[in-house]
């Protein structure tokens, strides 16, 4: 006979669908989920310790390695914290590049988050659809800077290389091509009858509880609230770009449930689309490193600058003493955030279920352990 | 052929008994080497290559001429791993395990009829034995998941047993609805009465005459529909691959097999998947039945007939695995709660109904 107990089940951290080596502690009894225990730390390589160490340009590298999907927002945070504390100002093609940078970083985030949610929910084509598009937006990065995931790209006053002579070219060419592969996206996975049912109503996120929590980004966009950085606090030249911010309405179920975290980031690839048009349009000629100093050495003082990376508000914390090293440097990262909230989502639904909304909050690892 | 053979056995061995048995047991592993072995080998690498096609893919091109030997390299390699037993494994239960699992999908090709020659035993409970044999399948799964000692098999394991006995409901009911139509369990006979021309095919109302024939069709559709979806979920592909969720439970109830015994639940599941689809084919589609007559007939040739036969049938077999694959690769996984609803709350029900009024047609 089975005793009826609790079961304290370990999923991770080598599991297929942790996102990386996450380990969650699970209480079960039977199937139902009585409370989620999230364990961090196998990805932790002291970044913010090592900062200390590194002079400040050194640091741009290390920015690479938070959020390996979003390398490039991540070097944009920065750059924008250090120029803040600086107080120099890029030249106008900088901004454009950076802003078309980020956004093709957004979207490529954004198809890793669909995709990988798809496999968490059975689905595996579209996973291979999202993903051969992303090759297409590292390809471009490629071209620019040389490398696929870890760019070292946006430095502090510029970027490392101008942009190839093709790029824009192609750029406008991946935005035609990508426009008809959301639709298709949508008609594969976001109104499948069953990915509905696994998602909609499913970890439902009440404002209160997102507030409350800290959570940003796309999950706190997906709960009702308008709040993105680029509008609300706008940095680089994001203020020069129409473009709207989708939330949740709660189309398939209830306002914040999984359907509209997925579907807030599908948007949202839109959007950026619609950034990316613009800027391409409207890019100045210019030098991309006349503004980088050959030497930094910051006033004493401290910077709090933030950006809305794909995953929601990247925050750099930094201070100064005058020296060619910080004094300390911390990263407020949205993961670390939305993976907090997640026992709060997962209570009183199936093991089946925290995958879904694992899947939905979409954390990296390697940002929530730095 | 039979006697044949065992007066040969007889005469080199002189003993009744050992030439009788040999060649009994020659016969029953025949169908296993000449189509399960070959179809699951073709199959697997059919799976590789569907899913490739459908995601933008190459698939396996390495081994042979584009990929052709993958497969058998890939049993070759299982073959020679190190057959790993986790040490609070129940080492009885968790070595059964998978030849319970294949014993009962491949029991089930014994009263298959591939065509009118060829068919392991034309026992006259043929459908029902095929339902009661599969069901040999659960034991070997929950013992599986409960030997192996670990949390996400025992999950799959019970997962597993919960769907496959619920879904075997509307199975059976589809499946009595055709018993009722055409009055025998034997599926030899069932196709015999589907002859001729595929309008004489169960799902175009059987050979049932007149106005009876039409009204039939529609609820014919309905039951096939029924059919396929618990089928579905009677072999654990998508939409209800729920025991071997890898999402959820890494592999479900064979988490910790490895090397052959791996194997063994691979092929179990391809030949089940075959299985179904040659079940279907039989009680809906006419079984090994050409849709337009026989070129054997044609050319006053009849020898030919068991082999065009034999073509149509595995021809609708595969067509319907093929389907399988299609559906795997296209949609999402349900939950298991939702499993259980789509089964108890619309297939049942619905099958209940359609059997009834297929009764009452059928006795008009």
């Amino acid at each position: 006979m089975l005793k009826t107990e609790e079961m304290i089940l370990n999923m991770g951290p080598q599991h297929p669908s942790t996102h990386g080596v996450l380990r969650l502690e699970v209480e079960l009894e039977g199937e139902i989920v009585k409370n989620v225990r999230p364990h961090l730390g196998y990805l932790h390589r002291c970044f913010e310790k090592h900062c200390e160490v590194l002079t400040y340009p050194q640091i741009v590298p290390y920015t690479d390695r938070m959020d390996y999907l979003a390398s490039m927002y991540n070097n944009f945070g920065y750059a924008v914290a250090m120029e803040r504390l600086l107080g120099i100002k890029v030249p106008e093609r900088v901004e454009y590049i950076r802003v078309i940078m980020g956004e093709l970083q957004r979207i490529a985030s954004h198809l890793v988050a669909l995709g990988t949610y798809g496999v968490d929910i059975g689905a595996f084509t579209p996973f291979l659809y999202t993903f051969r598009d992303r090759e297409k937006i590292l390809s471009l990065f490629e071209m620019t800077c040389g490398a696929r995931l870890l760019y070292n790209y946006i430095w502090i006053g510029g970027v490392s290389h101008d942009l190839h002579p093709d790029f824009l070219r192609l750029t406008s060419d991946f935005i035609r091509y990508f426009k008809p592969q959301i639709t298709e996206l949508n008609n594969l996975l976001s109104y499948n009858k069953i990915f509905i049912e696994r998602t909609a109503n499913v970890g439902i996120l009440p404002v209160d509880t997102a507030i409350n929590y800290g959570v940003t980004g796309p999950n706190l966009r997906a709960s009702g609230i308008a709040y993105d950085l680029r509008r609300d606090d706008p940095y680089s030249i994001y203020d020069r770009f129409e473009f709207e911010i989708p939330v949740g309405k709660g189309t398939m179920g209830t306002v914040g449930d999984c359907w509209d975290r997925y579907f807030v980031r599908v948007r949202e690839m839109e959007e950026s689309l619609k950034i990316i048009e613009q800027a391409v349009a409207s890019i100045p000629e210019g030098n991309v490193q006349e503004a980088i100093p050959k030497r930094i050495k910051p006033p004493v003082g401290t910077i709090y600058s933030r950006v809305e990376n794909p995953r929601g508000e990247l925050g750099y914390f930094i201070i100064s003493d005058g020296g060619l090293n910080p004094f300390r440097v911390k990263v407020r990262a949205p993961s670390f955030v939305s993976l907090e909230v997640l026992g709060e989502l997962c209570k009183g639904h199936f093991v089946a279920d925290i995958i879904a909304i694992l899947g939905s909050v979409d954390i990296v690892l390697g940002e929530v352990d730095r | 052929m039979y006697e044949y053979l065992v007066n040969i056995l007889f005469s080199v061995t002189g003993n009744q008994f050992l030439a009788q048995a040999s060649v009994m047991i020659l016969i029953a592993a025949l169908p296993l080497f000449v189509v399960i072995l070959p179809y699951a080998l073709a199959a697997v690498l059919a799976e590789r290559k569907v899913s490739a096609f459908m995601q933008d893919r190459i698939g396996p091109n390495r081994t042979g001429y584009r990929g052709l030997f993958q497969t058998l390299a890939d049993i070759l390699k299982l073959i020679q791993k190190e057959d790993i037993i986790n040490s609070e494994a129940d080492k009885k239960l968790f070595n059964i395990s998978p030849l319970l699992v294949f014993a009962g999908s491949y029991a089930a090709f014994a009263a298959i009829p591939f065509s009118g020659m060829f068919i392991g035993t034309n026992a006259e409970v043929g459908i029902f034995f095929i339902l009661a044999i599969s069901s040999l399948v659960v034991a070997g799964i929950l013992m599986g998941g409960w030997a192996s000692n670990n949390k996400y098999s025992l999950l799959g394991a019970m997962r597993s047993a919960a769907q496959i006995i619920s879904y075997e409901i509307p199975t059976a009911l589809v499946i009595l609805s055709i018993v009722m139509l055409t009055g025998t369990l034997s599926l030899n006979t069932i196709s015999e009465l589907q002859t001729a021309y595929f309008w004489n095919w169960n799902i175009f109302g059987g050979a049932a005459e007149g106005f009876k024939q039409f009204i039939l069709i529609p609820f014919m559709i309905a039951g096939f529909i029924i059919l396929y979806i618990s089928t579905l979920a009677e072999v654990n592909r998508v939409p209800f691959d729920i025991p071997e969720a890898e999402s959820e439970l890494v592999s479900g109830f064979h988490t910790e097999y490895s090397g052959m015994k791996f194997a063994m639940f691979f092929l179990a599941e391809y030949a089940n998947m075959f299985a179904v689809s040659a079940i279907i084919a039989t009680v809906f589609f006419g079984g090994y039945q050409s849709p337009f007559g026989y070129l054997g007939n044609t050319l006053n040739f009849p020898l030919l007939i068991p082999f065009e036969q034999f073509f149509w049938f595995m021809i609708k077999g595969l067509f319907f695995v093929f389907v399988q694959m299609w559906l795997r690769w296209t949609l999402p996984r349900l939950r298991v709660d939702q499993l259980m609803t789509v089964c108890w709350k619309y297939l049942i029900p619905y099958a209940f109904i359609n059997l009834i009024i297929i009764g009452i047609i059928s006795l008009l």
